[in-house]
């Protein structure tokens, strides 16, 4: 595994050890982390490896069975008033008022902060300027996300924490959420969230820490992870459906330039290998004296997600059922 | 101090969606109203006596309906909603949203109270309770915080919102029968024997002798009655207190 970097100055969130058990579940078994001021972090993890569970021991939601944290300089766990007026928190799906308005709720939650953000400044920032009036039930699901969002900003934090925060999000709207984070980001504060989404954690973390099954199993920026495990090139492809019959799938390559062809669940094919030009002129080769088709052949480097999958399959478990 | 701010503060807001919302306004304001009008004007029940036992136990009612029964739904509701774990990842402390929650359900108790004794007086010709004033507005305080507290214990018990009014009806329902709200009963019957070890029971008592010119069988024992329900509510309120939905 890529090893943390072995201390950051002045880290904001700083993990060891980090372990929690629920009844006989152990959804957190281990975790080093450290996170520095003014940096995006994101914990990248198919559903159930335990992400949300380290995200709530951060924020001071839950106690931790075993290791050390310490956020800010404090224990969350003691949640401390002062301590909760300095981090910001997004829920996956919470419940807001219904019979208030999008102003009357941000009133009502500024009210609780020391020093809170303007509620003009908070509409601003979301844009919800226009649907200040509006009651929070009668908001579409984008603007009450938004309206997360906002909430967690009105104490004007200096950590920000955002579980899955576009989750559900149309293109655009996602878009409209990765900029609110990176201008918070530029305002010299951190972010920690959580993603099940590859091309989120990429567009937004500075450091991306890999967690399967209650563990990091890799730690560092994409291009750190994606160096660290799926190396050389990787060339995808998949064959007619009309052809893939008869003869020809017996004659099939099993490895190209002696690397093992994959079966991809999707019916694709893919494989990795270090001298690409060989490989394709096996493949094009065997296409062409058995008048396959080779369907969506895409040569490229490695990516973040190839290397996600393979740590993920790596660390015993099987995301085609759980990652989106 | 500040704490007091916040409890403001929120009783402000709750109060604000209180008036908005179209189920809360009619189950606690028009249904009791529309009960004590219907019921003064049924034949076999109508005459003086009739309504003058009505208008108190009309008033028990919206207290219990008020405190107990908005209490125990409602934190259920912002239980299940996530309200709860919204404000419990903010400063403010989980016992000012609370507190506020009840002080906001204790003020609608005594509005409704107040609309009850008008509509009475002026409506079906009920003497105003001039010498009872003290002891109403004593029972009506005392009754609405032991109602919130045991509605706050019964919320923590209460599976999941879709239970709330199951469970609560299942308590309150049965109270209102053996505690003079429904039906008058006679003084030694067994049923006013087992309404008499609970707290709606002692309610309507405090506020039928309100009625009484010379306030005659006032007992302080049926104050002490509220009282020790209401901190054994609070009590259990504190063990049953969860912040987030039963997984």
């Amino acid at each position: 595994m890529t090893h943390p970097r072995s201390s950051i100055a002045d880290p904001v969130i700083r993990v060891r050890g980090l372990r929690k058990v629920y009844g006989d579940v152990e959804a957190v078994r281990g975790i080093d982390l450290d996170v520095a001021r003014g940096e995006v972090f994101a914990l990248l993890g198919p559903n159930g490896a335990g992400k949300t569970t380290t995200l709530e021991i951060l924020e001071g939601y839950r106690v931790r069975t075993g290791g050390d944290v310490s956020v800010l300089g404090v224990d969350p766990a003691r949640r401390d008033p002062g301590f909760l007026a300095r981090i910001g928190i997004c829920l996956q799906a919470t419940g807001i008022e219904r019979y208030l308005t999008v102003r009357e709720v941000l009133e009502l939650y500024a009210g609780y902060y020391p020093r809170p953000r303007p509620v003009s400044e908070l509409l601003d920032t979301v844009e919800l300027q226009d649907a200040a009036g509006t009651l929070v039930r009668r908001l579409s699901g984008g603007q009450r996300r938004r309206l997360d969002l906002a909430l967690a900003l009105a104490g004007d934090p200096e950590l920000l924490y955002l579980d899955e925060p576009t989750t559900g999000f149309d293109p655009e709207a996602r878009r409209g959420a990765w900029d609110l984070v990176r201008s918070f980001r530029g305002a010299g504060r951190t972010v920690i969230l959580t993603t099940h989404q590859m091309d989120e954690a990429e567009a937004l973390a500075d450091r991306i820490g890999v967690m399967v099954d209650g563990r990091i199993v890799a730690l560092g920026t994409a291009g750190e992870i994606v160096g660290g495990r799926a190396t050389g090139t990787h060339i995808r492809w998949r064959t007619s459906r009309a052809s893939v019959d008869g003869p020809m799938a017996a004659s099939e390559p099993s490895t190209l330039a002696g690397s093992l062809v994959q079966h991809e669940p999707d019916g694709g094919r893919s494989l990795r290998t270090d001298d690409p030009s060989r490989a394709l002129h096996e493949l094009t080769g065997w296409a062409m004296t058995q008048g396959v088709v080779l369907d969506d052949l895409r040569v490229g480097r490695a990516t973040l997600e190839d290397a996600y999958l393979e740590l993920v399959a790596a660390h015993g478990r099987d995301v085609s059922s759980d990652a989106p | 101090m500040k704490a007091l701010h916040l409890i403001v503060h929120q009783v402000r807001a709750e109060d604000r969606a209180f008036r908005r919302n179209p189920t809360a306004a009619f189950f606690t304001f028009t249904f009791p109203l529309l009960f004590l009008v219907l019921v003064a004007g049924a034949p076999d029940l109508g005459g003086l006596d009739g309504t003058r036992f009505y208008v108190p136990a009309i008033a028990t009612f919206s207290v219990v309906n008020a405190c107990f029964t908005a209490v125990a739904m409602n934190v259920a509701l912002a239980r299940d909603h996530g309200v709860l774990k919204r404000v419990h990842g903010t400063p403010m402390p989980m016992w000012t949203w609370l507190v506020a929650r009840m002080v906001h359900s204790t003020i609608v108790a005594g509005a409704l109270v107040v609309i009850v004794i008008a509509v009475g007086a002026l409506l079906l010709q009920v003497p105003l309770p001039l010498t009872g004033v003290p002891v109403l507005v004593v029972a009506v305080i005392l009754g609405a915080a032991c109602c919130c507290a045991l509605g706050l214990a019964v919320a923590g018990i209460i599976p999941n919102a879709a239970a709330a009014p199951a469970v609560v009806n299942a308590i309150a329902l049965p109270l209102y029968v053996v505690s003079d709200v429904f039906v008058q009963l006679d003084a030694g019957s067994p049923l006013a024997a087992i309404g008499s070890l609970f707290p709606v029971a002692h309610l309507a008592r405090l506020l039928h002798v309100a009625w009484t010119p010379d306030l005659a069988g006032f007992d302080i024992v049926d104050l002490l009655w509220l009282v020790g329900w209401g901190v054994a509510g609070l009590l259990l309120a504190v063990r049953t207190f969860r912040w987030e939905p039963r997984t």
